[in-house]
């Protein structure tokens, strides 16, 4: 037998040892989503599309998704901040840079995410800043019109966006004490995670029903993508160390394992992928069932593997 | 350059937890958080068991993940013996350094700053030991320049077979248990 007793400090004895509450997996389930629609945004803008109505609207050639991954990622930031125990010391971020840090990474990406959404807006401008600032119609109007100013806008937007997305995942990675997390595959896992999120909500709001149907295809590559991933982040634990492989458990068996397989898997990727697959064969109707459980899934995916990854540890027996 | 370590004498100490105390004192730590601690690990098939006895601590890791993932440079390794310590005034309480640390050897101050053993900077600067060496009632513990060929630690680790706890993490600790 091996038997360790400790009289360390432990935070499933003290609670307030914690380490990440809920506002780490909101963060990074919102900077997930936005990356998602950075990209596939940056994707329309890149080729040239343009919304002629008059007003903004949420399909992928104007400004609307925009605004709103402006306001999602200021969420998360917020999350963030309200994670922080030092807050008035948040500008020491911005003082430095520790190449060796993803932290510090996203710290600078969120910087850079910032002008290109700001940089998207402008190029669709909505009603309400063209009316209270009609001084300003001619100048956007000339951007709105420069072509290669649209593309360049959206390959910052996917560039930006493709950084954001992986450094959600990253940050994790580099976590080294937790095994659960310390594989790469997060970066990807968490990128095609928001893509699928994005790729959901876009298809739910957009105008246009060609772009709906469009979206609901790619959101179906993109859940298919993100079930490969989780079975080669799956198959890549169990092939490691005991600690790995205990990590893994926790999906196997342990204590997430209803969550992780019915939750994450079964709700939040398979069903939906399923009723998406019959939608666009016109075998059942679009209904907001999908990208609901699309979108809850992403949430639960962060939260379960935020909440997992701090259970599992190198074990010193 | 020095290298600031301990080695700790597993078959002398007896968990009295003398060391614990004396940093609670020395440092002040808040209510219900401590620096070091002890572990007593009992392996074998009764009645044939044999008991480890550890006074651990932050490991002050060659590789310490708690410096690299910090995102505003406060984790750092102290610029004279390789000593892993925090700047308070740099610390945001994002909280990756006790994510990152494999010992649990972190936790955050109620004034909003990670905190952990310090091996006593504030008594190294002076010449003394740190306050859990110099209290230990069965001298088991012992801190020094472990790349100091005639120092007392590097002697001991050079003729006593010696583990560290979870090499395997790949932080290379530098608190040798002698067995
Ligand atoms: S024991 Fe933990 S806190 Fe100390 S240096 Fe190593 S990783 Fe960092
Ligand atoms: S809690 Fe402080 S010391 Fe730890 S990683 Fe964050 S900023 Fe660095």
């Amino acid at each position: 037998m091996s038997e360790l007793i400790s009289t360390a400090q432990s935070p499933w004895v003290d609670p307030h040892l914690h380490v990440w509450g809920w506002e780490i997996p909101v963060y990074l389930f919102l900077g997930g989503w936005t990356a998602g629609i950075m990209v596939l945004c940056g994707w329309a803008l890149w080729k040239g599309q343009r919304d002629e109505r008059p007003h903004a609207t949420f399909s992928l050639a104007s400004s609307g998704l925009f605004i709103l991954a402006f306001a999602a990622i200021s969420l998360g930031m917020l999350a963030l901040f309200l994670d922080l125990e030092h807050k008035l010391f948040v500008w020491r971020l911005y003082v430095t840079f520790e190449p060796a840090s993803p932290m510090s990474w996203g710290a600078w990406i969120l910087i850079l995410v910032y002008p290109v959404l700001l940089m998207g807006i402008l190029l669709d401008p909505p009603l309400t800043l063209t009316n209270r600032v009609p001084q300003l119609v001619p100048l956007l109007k000339k951007l709105a019109d420069n072509l290669t100013l649209r593309r360049i806008t959206g390959l910052l937007a996917i560039g930006t966006g493709v950084a954001l997305g992986i450094y959600t995942g990253i940050l994790l990675s580099a976590l080294g004490a937790r095994p659960l997390w310390s594989s790469a595959i997060l970066g990807p896992l968490f990128l095609f995670s928001g893509l699928s999120a994005a790729a959901a909500f876009a298809h739910w709001a957009s105008p246009d029903q060609p772009e709906r149907e469009y979206l609901a295809k790619i959101d179906n590559q993109f859940l298919a993508s993100e079930l490969a991933i989780v079975l080669l982040f799956l198959i890549g634990l169990t092939t490691s160390t005991e600690a790995h492989l205990q990590a893994a458990q926790l999906f196997l068996g342990g204590a997430y394992t209803a969550v992780f397989w019915v939750g994450v898997v079964g709700l939040g990727i398979v069903l939906p992928l399923i009723i998406q697959s019959l939608a666009v064969t016109h075998r059942v109707p679009h209904t907001p069932l999908a990208p609901v459980l699309v979108i809850l899934g992403g949430l639960a995916l962060r939260f379960v593997i935020v909440s997992a990854g701090q259970i599992s540890h190198w074990s010193r027996l | 350059m020095a290298r600031l370590g301990m080695v700790i004498d597993t078959v002398r100490c007896v968990g009295c937890m003398d060391c614990v105390v004396a940093c609670k004192t020395e440092n002040q730590t808040p209510e219900g958080m401590n620096r070091d601690w002890i572990t007593y690990a009992t392996r074998g098939r009764y009645p044939d068991l044999s008991l480890t006895i550890q006074s651990e601590r932050c490991n002050h890791c060659d590789n310490p993940p708690c410096v690299h993932c910090c995102p505003t440079g406060a984790s750092h390794v102290h610029d004279w013996g390789g000593m892993v310590q925090i700047t308070r005034e740099e610390c945001i309480g994002c909280k990756a350094c006790l994510a990152s640390c494999p010992y649990d050897a972190r936790y955050i101050h109620p004034d909003g700053y990670a905190d952990k053993c310090t091996f006593c900077l504030h008594r190294v600067e002076k010449g003394e030991d740190p306050a859990c060496v110099a209290v230990c009632p069965t001298h088991c513990m012992h801190f020094g320049d472990l790349d100091d060929p005639h120092s007392e630690v590097r002697k001991l680790l050079d003729s006593r077979r010696h583990h560290t706890v979870m090499p395997e993490a790949g932080t290379r600790p530098q608190i040798f248990f002698l067995e």
